[in-house]
């Protein structure tokens, strides 16, 4: 299945993975299509609360259900009825729904070159002017695809065309937290401090993940996000605001 | 009320089964790596529900009791000494104040579990009182035990204690251990791992099974797999031959679960274990089975492992007859706290 041809339509099935899961695959390459599907359908075997399944996970091109099951009988019936339950909701679950009347998800960034490190390379790379890029990241249709690699990281699609820059050839030691930065066609807002390889081309001052919070994360899968822009003066305000809500200190200076 | 800490060992942190149902905002379950013997161990000291427990990795800290606290340490072979005398394992010890536990190395497994009555009673974060060392939350403040940490215990675990060893003396079987201890002349039954490599894993076909040649999928269940040093919370290393895929393109990130054996470009096999990141993009090559994670983590680095490919059935009989003993256990267990 994996190395069948991108000629052939893609039949989606649902298999089971390992004694404790089950995943409907939708697709087998990224097809942003193909992926507000799979958060649909996540969203409905979610809200359907069947007894023993402990998560529901939609994925770029896939839903995961895994659930804890005592007897071998109730781990076949799980199974079975969990094949039927994602092949249903698929059937029901439109492509793209213009119904879908939910806000998207505001998050603030400042694009001030003290935040972004990589903005002029990102506007060598793609013959734009650093004001341009950051016009054309407000203004992408962004949407989760996936959350993935670390509590509150979300995998960010719909950027600009425009904007496709690879990762950088070389990783930088620290990205600080809730750094914005773009490769590979996709958005990623960094929760917490890391190494990375991506652009960064702002900051945003929100807290994207705090495990005192409910909910602790700001994004998850499906939610439509808009990049707001703010200054720095804006930022400054905002981080303080965050900190103390959050009871540590202010995180993270301009120019650092 | 606390257990303090005079000397971490390798990686001790306090763990529970886990933050279930968080995997959609990438928060991964974590929890005991050994779930059995974590289960066992609360078991042991009369704890009915989930409470936390220390788990220890390869080699213990040194604690200090300043209360009389009936502990039990279950799951890897420990030698522990308290107050320079050994303590028994696998069966609940009476403390007292002032005795100072040595908890040493592992001379057989990875992870033992320390139960205390009433647990250790630190608060939950999300639901859970595991400590998640990548996201530094949960637990201790997020971070393994240290020299000079404090473990707190729930109030009155002195009194709790002590009416729960009433209670076992009152079966009449119980006896003193010593100045500094009181324990019982029965014991639960340990997880041991078989004394010749390789350790027999049971796996299931992964997803991406077909995406390895004959050769590929026959040496991944013929070869030994040697744990690496590197091995972690996060996921166990393994060392043998090369698996090369015959994938000619990336897959598509997913959901990967506890026990997902994925395999880089390199060919090195990584099982993902409790602190696994919750999606990944390597083939998946193998699922080791539910009734064997929990003797997997057991296995520790230098050992060897061999991949036994069984059926889905075989996977659900093996969890059912496992769920089965850890039940009958702990009813036992229960029996001897019985009033």
């Amino acid at each position: 299945m994996v190395t069948s041809p991108r000629s052939q339509p893609f039949a989606p099935r649902v298999v089971p993975v390992g004694d404790a899961a089950v995943m409907l695959e939708l697709a087998d390459a990224i097809d942003l299509a193909a992926n507000e599907r799979a958060q649909r359908v996540a969203a409905m075997v979610r809200v359907a609360e069947v007894d023993g399944v402990t998560d529901v996970v939609g994925a770029i091109a896939t839903v995961t259900v895994h659930f804890s099951a005592l007897t071998a009988d109730q781990a076949r019936s799980l199974r079975a009825r969990l094949h039927d339950l994602l092949l249903t909701a698929l059937h029901h679950a439109p492509g793209t729904d213009a119904s879908d009347e939910r806000p998207p998800v505001a998050v603030p960034v400042c694009y001030d070159a003290a935040f972004a490190p990589d903005l002029a390379d990102v506007a060598t790379a793609t013959g734009l002017s650093a004001d341009e890029v950051v016009r054309l990241h407000v203004a992408s249709q962004h949407r989760v695809l996936m959350m993935g690699f670390a509590p509150g990281f979300a995998y960010i699609g719909g950027l600009d065309a425009r904007l496709a820059v690879p990762r950088r050839p070389t990783p930088r030691a620290r990205l600080d937290a809730g750094s914005v930065a773009i490769a590979a066609g996709q958005t990623a807002v960094y929760p917490f401090a890391t190494p990375g390889g991506w652009n960064v081309i702002g900051r945003t001052p929100l807290a994207m993940f705090d495990p005192a919070r409910e909910p602790p994360s700001v994004l998850q899968a499906g939610d439509r996000v808009a990049f707001v822009p703010i200054d720095a003066a804006a930022f400054a305000r905002m981080a303080s605001e965050a900190a103390s809500a959050a009871g540590r200190p202010p995180r993270g200076r301009a120019g650092r | 009320m606390t257990l303090r800490v005079l000397r971490a060992g390798v990686l001790a942190s306090v763990q529970d089964l886990g933050r279930a149902g968080m995997q959609h905002l990438a928060i991964v379950p974590g929890g005991a790596m050994d779930r059995v013997s974590h289960v066992v161990a609360n078991a042991l000291v009369g704890n009915e529900g989930d409470e936390a427990t220390l788990e220890i990795a390869l080699a213990g800290p040194q604690l200090a009791f300043e209360r009389d606290v009936l502990v039990a340490l279950h799951g890897a072979r420990f030698e522990p000494q308290l107050d320079d005398a050994p303590m028994p394992i696998a069966r609940p010890v009476l403390v007292r104040a002032g005795a100072k536990l040595r908890v040493g190395r592992a001379a057989d497994g990875a992870f033992g579990y320390l139960a205390a009555a009433g647990g250790i009673d630190v608060a939950p974060v999300l639901h859970s009182r595991s400590t998640y060392l990548p996201g530094a939350f949960g637990g201790l403040d997020g971070r393994a035990v240290a020299a000079g940490s404090r473990l707190p215990l729930v109030a009155g675990v002195a009194k709790l204690s002590a009416s729960r060893y009433e209670r076992l003396r009152r079966g009449g079987r119980t006896r003193p251990l010593g100045a500094a201890a009181a324990s019982v002349r029965w014991s639960a039954p340990m997880l041991t791992l078989p004394a010749t490599d390789p350790i027999v894993v049971r796996v299931v076909d992964g997803v991406h099974a077909d995406a390895f040649d004959a050769a590929a999928r026959a040496a991944l269940v013929d070869a030994p797999w040697r744990v690496l040093p590197e091995s972690n919370r996060m996921g166990y290393r393994l060392a043998g031959p090369a698996l090369a895929s015959t994938l000619r393109r990336d897959i598509v990130s997913q959901s990967v679960g506890l026990g997902t054996v994925q395999v880089p470009p390199a060919g090195q096999p990584i099982v993902l274990m409790a602190d696994r990141q919750t999606t990944g993009g390597y083939p998946r090559i193998a699922e080791v089975i539910s009734a064997d994670v929990a003797l997997l983590a057991q296995v520790p680095p230098g050992r060897s492992l061999r991949f036994e490919r069984v059926s889905l059935d075989h996977a659900d009989a093996a969890r059912e007859a496992l769920a089965r003993r850890v039940r009958d256990l702990t009813e036992r267990l229960r029996w001897e706290y019985h009033e």
